[in-house]
């Protein structure tokens, strides 16, 4: 699996008196860092590209299919929140299962995979714990877990990470850059952090009241001509 | 939470449960208008000094009820608020969650056997009094009665709001050295004046549809209110023209009452086991401690008192031979298969309602809820202007007058009846754990494709197991005491226990009654028990 194109045409959508308007466009397998101050709407575009939302006007394209207004399940996206991604009373196993059966019906193909896939994100020899017995992170390397066997060509993180604590964070982090790096799948990330951006993505998109400010490559975001609004955000005076 | 576009079924279920509700309710008033409509002059000439003594008495009896209750639940709710260090507060507000758990014909012979005519405080009395203590009948046993359920109710629920006054407020106090009238005019009640309404409401409501109780300890034209003259017209004096006349009057009492509580902002689905706090502590005075003890312990003996003789009368009984009788196992059986089948009935239709409502709620998303969510949230609230003598009254009525077998529908009715008066308890149960979940999970099932039967299965039962238990057990209860339905609708063939209790007493054979109501009242406090316990333990 690789991963796939994304593009927002001039997609509108409001709520709460607030109006959003999205428009730019992410290669196939690139890491996109979504920044900016909350409340801009970061989260609603994230929404809006898994389907949690439905525009107003506009078009969504996943690689070559509009996708604009169909259901969360039937989109090829996999999507990791800040909380809530596992189901409190069922142990890793299922929650990750769940990942590649609604009903958890499984073959033994499945059942493997599943294992693997608890495996590849450090969790083996957990797979009967329920989520309460988990850690922060722990709990985030289910959900990464169940995007693996979901197998899908959009990963959305949307601040995944952002109450964990500075060394856990930097060993999520590199668990997805390695997830990218084997599955190739594109990755939208909203966060607050700097470091993130700069570690994992490629290009930049810097969301204000609810529209894309400015957009380019990392490289010259963080570099000493990176736009004014987004060194004012991240506080940085002249460029790093 | 974010708008879902997911075809979603789980409206079905909420529209046939609000049919059912819909049904019970519609055909009630339908036999009523039948009945009015074909004999106008009969409803008309119900309106008599008779039905105005009766109409005026039921308000009378409310009144006094609610003051009893309130004003002294007051100052006993603030007795356990200062009084947080004493070591018997956890006991007293035990014990003054324990009379709602009790069936009211059970509390009845309680009031009897404490201070009946042949009552444990008879020869005191009499003593006392200098004449044969002629027994607690009339208004003063209702107020009794009802003053014993409701005295704890209140002082539970003012404890919770004085218990809820910010911790700072308490060390302000300290601080500034107030004195215990200070306290209470500039702390402590500005907490009990904002709950005052909603109390008294909710006990008003429960006293105004009272039925039980009035019957056992009602007596006469003179101590008669709405709901017992309506059973009365029925079984007795077989005059549906009156019954109708009365249902209406009492349905538009309840109905300007839920207006008003509504206005006032008050639940009138009140909790049985109010979740109440240590306390904190207040410097208390030597004076205020010894007048917060003599209140504590007379509070105690008052709420006591009745349980106690409930159990000692009950002892007394011929148990041995009770429990040899057939019709008393058969009593016992009916009872328990009713409630079972009315508590399953009643959590069913709750959990359709209270998913439909949430499944109405996200695909709107911000607009305003439409109708049929308005009415799965507010339709169970409904049964409570319509109490279930009422809804009786009008099936009662209606199967006579369409020919239909007004005894062979008992257990149906029973059923049915008590299903749907359980369901404000229920869904009060069951929802904050179901849209609690929901919440969690409703963009995770969008996202896996998690529908139907599965999600059911996997993902929206499981939290729900100890909720719907909750509920269920609370249903049993209330459905396994109640003599409202099957007062009218019992006969020799379908025979609940409380409805052997008042044919016991009808036929004075007062200590059977006692053993019998011993047994009821062991019965729905221990599902009481199981109900509030189940809704403690975590998750």
């Amino acid at each position: 699996m690789s991963g796939a194109a994304i593009k927002c045409r001039d997609v509108r959508f409001s709520r709460a008196e607030m109006e959003f308007s999205f428009d730019f466009a992410a290669a196939a397998s690139d890491v996109v860092a979504v920044m900016g101050p909350s409340g801009s709407g970061k989260s609603t575009l994230l929404d809006l590209i898994a389907g949690f939302e439905t525009p107003n006007g506009g078009a969504i394209l996943i690689g070559e299919e509009d996708v604009t207004v169909r259901p969360p399940a039937r989109r090829p996206v996999s999507m990791v929140f800040q909380e809530n991604n596992l189901f409190g009373h069922l142990d890793v196993f299922s929650n990750v299962a769940l990942g590649r059966s609604p009903s958890l019906r499984l073959d033994d193909e499945d059942r493997a995979d599943v294992h693997e896939a608890i495996e590849r994100v450090g969790l083996s020899g957990k797979d009967k714990r329920l989520s309460p017995a988990l850690s922060g992170g722990e709990r985030q390397r289910v959900a990464l877990a169940r995007v693996l066997v979901r197998d899908r060509p959009v990963l959305l993180l949307d601040e995944p990470f952002a109450s964990l604590g500075p060394a856990l964070r930097a060993e999520m982090l590199e668990l997805v850059r390695d997830l990218h790096a084997e599955r190739g799948m594109t990755i939208l990330m909203a966060t607050h952090n700097p470091d993130d951006a700069e570690k994992l993505a490629g290009h930049m998109l810097y969301i204000e009241a609810g529209r894309v400010a400015e957009k380019g490559p990392a490289s010259v975001f963080f570099g000493p001509d990176g736009p004014e609004a987004f060194r004012r955000y991240i506080g940085s005076k002249t460029g790093r | 939470m974010a708008t879902l576009r997911v075809s979603d079924h789980r409206t079905v279920p909420g529209g046939v449960a609000l049919g059912v509700v819909a049904t019970l309710i519609v055909g009630s008033i339908a036999g009523l208008v039948w009945e009015a409509g074909a004999d106008w002059s009969g409803a008309a000439s119900a309106f008599d000094a008779y039905l105005f003594r009766v109409a005026r008495f039921t308000l009378w009896q409310a009144v006094l009820s609610t003051v009893l209750s309130v004003l002294p639940g007051i100052v006993v709710a603030r007795a356990l608020a200062r009084q947080a260090d004493f070591r018997g507060r956890a006991v007293i507000v035990w014990l003054f969650g324990v009379p709602l758990a009790l069936p009211a014909i059970v509390v009845a012979l309680g009031v009897l056997a404490l201070l009946g005519r042949a009552g444990i405080f008879a020869d005191v009395l009499t003593a006392i009094a200098g004449d044969t203590w002629p027994g607690i009948y009339g208004l003063s046993g209702i107020l009794v009665a009802h003053v014993f359920f409701n005295l704890p109710l209140a002082a539970r629920l003012f404890l919770e709001s004085l218990d809820a006054i910010p911790a700072d407020h308490r060390r302000l106090e300290a601080q500034l050295g107030m004195n215990s009238w200070s306290a209470f005019r500039l702390i402590e009640w500005p907490a009990i004046r904002a709950a005052l309404p909603g109390v008294a409401m909710l006990i008003f409501m429960l006293c105004i549809t009272s039925f039980t109780i009035v019957l056992m300890l009602g007596g006469g034209p003179h101590a008669t209110t709405l709901e017992v003259a309506i059973y009365q017209a029925l079984r007795f004096d077989f005059d549906p023209a009156r019954a109708v006349t009365l249902t209406f009057i009492q349905l538009l009492l309840t109905l300007v009452i839920v207006i008003g509580a509504a206005r006032l902002g008050a639940s009138l689905a009140g909790e049985a086991f109010v979740s109440v706090s240590s306390g904190r502590r207040v410097a208390v005075s030597g004076a205020e401690r010894l007048f917060n003890g003599v209140v504590l312990a007379l509070g105690f003996l008052f709420v006591a008192g009745p349980m106690t003789a409930i159990v000692v009368a009950g002892l007394r009984a011929d148990l041995a031979r009770l429990a040899g009788e057939a019709s008393v196992h058969n009593a016992v059986a009916t009872s328990l298969i009713l409630a079972f089948a009315a508590a399953a009935l009643s959590v069913v239709l709750s959990l359709s309602l209270v998913s439909a409502r949430r499944a109405l709620e996200l695909r709107r998303g911000a607009a305003g809820p439409g109708l049929f969510e308005r009415a799965s949230d507010q339709g169970a609230a409904l049964v409570l202007v319509i109490p279930p003598i009422v809804i009786g009254a009008g099936w009662f009525i209606l199967l006579r007058n369409s020919g239909g077998a007004v005894f062979g529908a008992a257990p149906f009715m029973v059923v049915a009846v008590n299903a749907v008066m359980a369901m404000p308890f229920a869904m009060r149960a069951i929802r904050p754990a179901h849209d609690f979940a929901s919440a969690r999970h409703e963009r995770l099932c969008a996202q896996l494709d998690i529908r139907g039967w599965a999600r059911l299965r996997l993902i929206d039962w499981p939290p729900l197991k100890r909720p719907a238990a909750t509920a269920f057990a609370f249903a049993m209860a209330l459905s396994l005491g109640d003599l409202g339905v099957i007062a009218l609708f019992g006969s020799q063939d379908v025979q609940t226990l409380p409805y052997l209790v008042l044919q016991r007493m009808s036929a004075y054979r007062t200590q059977d009654a006692a053993g019998l109501a011993l047994l009821l009242g062991a019965l729905c406090f221990s599902l009481m028990m199981a109900a509030d316990w189940l809704s403690r333990r975590d998750a």
